[in-house]
């Protein structure tokens, strides 16, 4: 397999407040560095805060990286004019509600990103092309005189798709795109999009709370905690064979839909909340909560290192522990 | 057997707007005995938090129960007033929200709401109320509750929040804790985190508590009996095995298939509810789920299909269980 995107160090300050001489800093996304090969899918999972959606949304330059590089398809496009990779990247939202225009036909909606593209040459093709995508995505060609909110959440989700499909991406940042949707719709649309994962070629970065559903989509899966990437491996080996004390500790917390293996579960419970990322901790940001902290853990960073093939992980005793 | 606690019987609650008459609640219901642990599961829209509020006698704008009796400890809930219904809530029924932002008062400390609740139902004075309240925040597993009493809800993180509330829901000490989503705006951390204390709690004070969520693993994690709701029906009822090792409603039955489990160690292909979710504005004239039911037969679309008991507490509305009681009925005549 090939690699589509690398992404080397990346790092995503905001400035929120302080003074010029001594400007504060929320290190969203802090020194990352991980790949996504061509047609493959990385889940990106940890708490809310830790820096999933920036990291996304910095790899399409949604955001100006504050240090760091991006290369996608070979080309470094840490600093070019985005526009003809806008075309090909693309992104899906969570909230199916607030990121479809309410005043636009759901033909428009999906003929709009056609249009900035000049993707079709004469208004019968234009049409052609938005009936393909809404019927790609599970809908018909009827659906594309109505307003969004004539739909339900599964369906307005299947819009958004349509409209990021419409351009014909190879890679899709996918924001929590179930997490809005009612248990029996998610599945419709995981399934969606794996069909097209499959049809299309397509690549994604997929990025959800839920590790039920991030552990069954995925071929890898990266943990962050507080900016930091602190382990990335194959997504059945980050399930039963992880490494890093967070991980452990987020894996053993989702409830199992499963009443005899949740009764005989493991459940290793994290003291204390997450630390405010305007003031995280020295060495290792995990420190604080970590069972296993030691001295060294507040003095150094730990490195993000392989420890066997695609396995890696940010932590002084992985050794020690495992 | 223990205490009956909590017995709904039948009942029926519309909401009346102006686009129509929305039936939420369509022949409901629930016994509970005390020291029960009961999930709610179910789309979206389907009559969870009505029927929850209803136990406390709350019911909101424009809506009226139509039909049917909710006992509750002793209380026939729907014929009370609402001055009787103040002495009840907080008291011996408590409830805590999905986001605990909006049921605190932004403008008063901490402290000041959980002593408001223990001096609104007790007679202790403001000294004792005020020792009571660091007691009940140490119970929730907050440190330096001194301290914490003296600040505002915004200066706590969102699972500190989550346990002020179940503080607050506590002070009475109530028979039954009712949680609608408690855990859904927070991290999986945060979540283990608060279940584990609303399951020592039940242990020490002896509640029984009814789990309102979507996550069937919240469900399978600590309850004992559950209720499945589709479209204002209790589509089926059992234990918590009964449930996920026998489930007996193809709505039931397609939940549970239709969702990934992180210990599978196999990809499978999920098999997805074909369909939308109905309109209750619209309602089918038979089984609710019909429309979306791959076994659907004709008699489906047309009546509602009575509880067909597989065990004493495990039963379910549909008509493939009629059928099968009925030819099993033939074969032995
Ligand atoms: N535009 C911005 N300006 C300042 N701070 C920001 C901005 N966007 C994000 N942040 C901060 O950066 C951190 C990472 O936020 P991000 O939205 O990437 O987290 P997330 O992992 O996607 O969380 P969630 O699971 O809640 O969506 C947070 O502390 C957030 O407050
Ligand atoms: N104030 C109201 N006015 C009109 N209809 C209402 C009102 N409150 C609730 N309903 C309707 O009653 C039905 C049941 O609502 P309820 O809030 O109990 O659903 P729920 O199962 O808790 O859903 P969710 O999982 O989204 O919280 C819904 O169809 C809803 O639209
Ligand atoms: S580096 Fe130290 S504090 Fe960080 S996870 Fe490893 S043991 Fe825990
Ligand atoms: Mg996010
Ligand atoms: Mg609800």
């Amino acid at each position: 397999m090939s690699r589509l995107l690398e992404v080397n160090n990346l790092k995503q300050y905001f400035r929120v407040g302080g003074s010029i001489f001594r400007p504060k800093y929320v290190k969203a996304v802090d020194d990352v560095t991980f790949h996504i090969d061509k047609g493959e899918t990385l889940g990106l999972v940890g708490e809310s805060g830790c820096g999933k959606t920036t990291t996304g949304r910095t790899i399409l330059r949604l955001h100006e990286p504050t240090d760091g590089q991006i290369i996608y398809d070979g080309t470094d496009i840490t600093k070019v004019d985005m526009m003809p990779y806008r075309r090909r990247m693309q992104i899906v939202f969570q909230d199916p509600y607030a990121s479809l225009n309410p005043r636009m036909t759901v033909g428009d909606i999906v003929g709009e990103a056609i249009d900035i593209h000049k993707l079709a040459s004469d208004k019968h093709e234009r049409k052609e092309r938005i009936y393909t995508m809404l019927e790609r995505v599970g809908l018909n060609s009827e659906h594309a005189n109505r307003y969004p909110h004539e739909f339900s959440g599964g369906q307005r989700q299947r819009i958004g798709i349509a409209r990021a499909l419409a351009v014909d991406p190879e890679f899709i940042v996918c924001d929590e795109p179930i997490s809005a949707l009612d248990v029996s719709i998610q599945a419709q649309v995981v399934n969606m999009f794996e069909e097209l994962q499959q049809d299309l070629g397509l690549t994604y970065l997929f990025i959800a709370h839920d590790l039920n559903v991030v552990k069954h989509i995925s071929n890898r899966i990266g943990v962050m905690y507080l900016g930091k990437l602190v382990e990335l491996a194959d997504s059945y080996e980050l399930t039963f064979h992880n490494l890093h004390p967070y991980t452990k500790s987020l894996i053993s917390a989702i409830p199992i839909p499963d009443p005899v293996e949740s009764r005989t579960k493991k459940r290793i419970v994290l003291e204390g909340d997450v630390p405010s990322p305007l003031d995280p901790p020295t060495g290792c940001r995990f420190r604080t909560r970590c069972p296993y902290a030691t001295e060294i853990c507040a003095e150094q960073e730990p490195e993000f290192r392989e420890i066997s093939k695609g396995h890696h992980v940010a932590c002084h005793h992985v050794e020690k522990i495992n | 057997m223990g205490k009956t606690l909590v017995d709904i019987k039948n009942l029926r609650l519309s909401f009346f707007t102006p686009a129509g008459e929305v039936k939420a609640l369509n022949d409901i219901s629930i016994k509970m005995e005390e020291g029960d642990v009961l999930g709610i599961v179910g789309e979206s829209g389907s009559g969870k938090s009505v029927t929850a509020y209803s136990l406390m006698g709350l019911v909101p704008y424009p809506g009226r129960i139509i039909g049917g009796t909710i006992d509750f400890n002793g209380h026939r809930i729907n014929e009370m007033t609402e001055e009787q219904l103040r002495d009840i809530r907080g008291n011996e029924v408590s409830i805590i929200f999905q986001d605990p932002m909006t049921s605190l008062n932004p403008v008063y400390t901490i402290g000041n709401q959980i002593m408001e609740v223990i001096l609104l139902h007790t007679d202790k004075d403001k000294k004792q109320a005020c020792e009571r309240a660091v007691e009940l925040l140490t119970l929730v597993g907050i440190n330096e509750p001194a301290k914490r009493m003296k600040q505002y809800p915004h200066e706590l993180s969102g699972g500190m929040r989550q346990r002020v509330m179940i503080a607050i829901a506590l002070a009475c000490e109530p028979k039954l804790l009712i949680a609608d989503e408690p855990t859904t705006a927070l991290d999986v951390t945060i979540q283990a985190q608060i279940l584990e204390l609303m399951m020592e709690l039940k242990r020490k004070i002896g509640m029984s508590i009814i789990m309102i969520t979507h996550d069937l693993g919240i469900v399978a994690n600590m309850c004992q009996k559950i209720a499945v709701m589709y479209a204002g029906k209790i589509v089926e009822y059992g234990t918590t095995d009964d449930i996920f090792y026998n489930p007996r409603h193809e709505y039931t039955k397609g939940l549970l298939r239709s969702i990934p489990k992180l210990t599978d160690k196999e990809r499978k292909r999920l098999v997805p509810i074909e369909g939308t979710p109905v309109d209750l504005l619209n309602p089918p004239a038979g089984c609710p789920f019909a429309p979306r039911c791959s076994s659907c037969m004709k008699v489906c679309l047309k009546r509602m299909p009575e509880y067909t008991h597989i065990s004493e507490d495990h039963y379910s509305a549909c008509w493939l269980l009629q059928k099968e009681e009925f030819e099993k009925r033939g074969e032995r005549a």
